[in-house]
């Protein structure tokens, strides 16, 4: 599904990301984690096309995707969420939802002035889309509802189906539940075995250890830039160099 | 008072206010008045262009001033000095400000935020500049005269005021309207996207640099209208019309009216040109009852009177909607985005 060889970003002198390669497969879940400054938002970033890498590949489904911008590595099928998702507060949850699936039309100024009929076709299956992510991530109720006045997890929630729109192969989630008590953190992971069970692919940042114990396929940590290993969760518990990197040596526990 | 509200978001109540625009100039028998209002529809054609690159797109376009002045400047130098008849000319100031907003528009959208809006506060004064100091071309600080006024097809006389009134009229009605289309179709919600953020609005598959020029394009078209019709209103135009206040004076309206609404960068223009109207007597003391109106505004309306409108209506829908209704998930609220046609 998505293979990275060797992927490097320097920012200056500073190695964000440094040689890392790392192979994720279809419909599983994924798991980056690592302690804060560890690279691991920098890395979602070079996989969406946000920042170009220094040197390295990434590819998705066997396409290069390491040097393409931002939009078609979207287009051909990477969702993302970001820590904070900047919604038009002022606007519906419905009203934000439309323009997901935006980059499936291709209607432009000229649709515009004249009302085209392939204008309205592609606004009706827009709005069908998001009712679609909307109700696959359980808010058709609060469609009418402004951003402004929904709760934090149903922001959460809202982000979730905006990248769910884009119609996406791999969803890429940026501590989805950064924020929200346990009670919801549980729903929301629901809704992550909800999307692979569907036929996604999910790789999540997270910091909240039980909920990535509990439903990661696959783990990878990054420490300074650099991945210290990969595996099963029982085989991440386990690892001493892990350990070493969240808790530190003994020598620094004598210290 | 919820029931006048929501009157005044149906489509009569648009009517009732382009009927009032029609009839204007028989309520008053001072053809002052009927100047005063056309140039405030004038200016409110250019402060929709601002709407579009500032209060949808989401990025604040210092130049819009200049664009005006290069839409009127085109208009009048191709009139005065070439020959041209008002028609031609004015399809060449709009054709002159898209290309040039094109131009600028390639460049300065590399640039986010604070460095857009100050390299667009330098264009805007390059462009101040080269009108004042390139005397072979554009006569400097002497300005433009003799501008052609519209040719009526020998059905009207554009140099009357209430013709040309009822001409400027038509064209706000026309901007208004591809306004409201364009705020409600999928291109309006792309721009407001990336008003709401860069990085997200990439990660939906948006192509920043191709719409965020689109969007500089229509502004500086509009901006070029207004400038055009400008031009053939006063019939004489300076090196002024390109200074910064004139961009600043557009903001002051979108602000005040609602950024990023339809109905705001006509109830702000129209608003504060006649408030301005009637403070004349103060003359330059008038920026003293101004400033503190401002100051207060920005702060207990900062989405401006229709922005602030909007949203009280949408609360008490909220609560006029019965609870069981909402839990159903079918609430019968007008979709509103950006728009409250």
């Amino acid at each position: 599904m998505l293979k990275i060889e060797r992927l490097t970003k320097m920012f200056g002198g500073l190695a964000a990301v440094h040689d890392v390669s790392v192979e994720f497969e279809a419909n599983k879940i994924n798991a980056i984690i690592g302690p804060n400054g560890a690279g691991k938002s920098t890395f979602f970033n070079l996989v969406s096309g946000m920042h170009p890498p220094s040197s390295g590949r990434i590819l998705l489904d066997g396409v290069d995707v390491t040097r393409m911008p931002c939009d078609q590595v979207a287009r051909l099928g990477v969702g993302r969420t970001f820590q904070t998702t900047n919604l038009f507060e002022q606007a519906t949850v419905l009203d934000n939802l439309i323009v997901g699936h935006r980059l499936r039309t291709r209607s432009g100024l000229w649709d515009v002035l004249v009302n085209s009929r392939r204008l309205r076709a592609e606004e009706q299956a827009c709005r069908d889309k998001a009712r679609q992510a909307l109700d696959f991530v359980g808010l058709s109720h609060v469609e009418h509802r402004y951003i402004a006045d929904i709760t934090q997890e149903e922001r959460k929630r809202v982000a979730f189906a905006l990248a769910l729109a884009t119609e996406p192969k791999l969803v890429l989630l940026d501590e989805p539940a950064a924020g929200v008590n346990p009670e919801e953190t549980e729903g929301l992971a629901a809704l992550m075995k909800k999307m692979v069970a569907n036929g996604l692919t999910v790789c999540l940042i997270e910091h909240k250890m039980d909920m990535i114990m509990g439903m990661a396929d696959k783990i990878m940590v990054l420490d300074h830039g650099e991945k210290i290993a990969e595996g099963t969760p029982e085989q991440i518990k386990c690892n001493p160099v892990v350990i070493e990197a969240y808790l530190g040596s003994d020598e620094d526990a004598a210290a | 008072m919820y029931k006048f509200g929501s009157f005044l978001m149906t489509p009569l109540a648009k009517y009732l206010m382009l009927a009032f625009a029609l009839v204007f100039p028989l309520l008053t028998s001072n053809e002052y008045q009927v100047y005063v209002m056309a140039s405030a529809f004038v200016w409110a054609i250019a402060v929709y262009g601002l709407n579009i690159i500032t209060g949808f797109c989401g990025q604040l376009n210092l130049a819009h001033g200049g664009f005006f002045a290069i839409g009127a400047y085109t208009l009048g130098l191709l009139s005065a000095d070439y020959g041209w008849s008002f028609w031609p000319a004015f399809a060449a100031a709009l054709l002159m400000t898209a290309v040039l907003g094109l131009l600028v528009g390639v460049v300065s959208l590399r640039l986010k935020e604070h460095y857009f809006a100050i390299f667009t506060l330098c264009v805007g004064f390059i462009i101040y500049l080269l009108m004042d100091k390139w005397e072979a071309l554009t006569h400097g600080p002497i300005g433009v005269r003799d501008i052609a006024a519209p040719y009526g097809f020998g059905l009207v006389d554009f140099t009357d005021t209430v013709p040309f009134y009822y001409l400027v009229l038509a064209f706000l009605v026309f901007a208004i309207w591809f306004m409201g289309r364009l705020s409600r179709s999928l291109l309006g919600r792309t721009f407001v996207a990336i008003r709401n953020g860069d990085e997200l609005a990439q990660s939906l598959g948006i192509n920043l640099m191709r719409n965020k020029t689109l969007a500089f394009v229509l502004s500086t078209t509009y901006a070029g209208l207004a400038g055009a019709l400008y031009a053939g209103m006063v019939r004489f135009i300076g090196p002024e019309e390109a200074n910064i206040t004139h961009t600043f004076d557009m903001i002051t309206y979108l602000l005040v009216g609602g950024i990023g609404t339809l109905t705001g960068p006509l109830l702000g223009t129209v608003g504060i040109v006649w408030i301005t109207q009637s403070l004349q007597f103060l003359e330059e003391y008038r920026m003293i009852i101004f400033g503190p109106l401002l100051v207060l505004l920005v702060i207990f309306f900062p989405r401006g009177v229709t922005g602030s409108f909007l949203g009280w209506m949408h609360r008490k829908g909220e609560q006029a909607q019965a609870p069981e209704q909402r839990s159903m998930g079918k609430v019968s609220l007008p979709s509103e985005v950006n728009s409250n046609a």
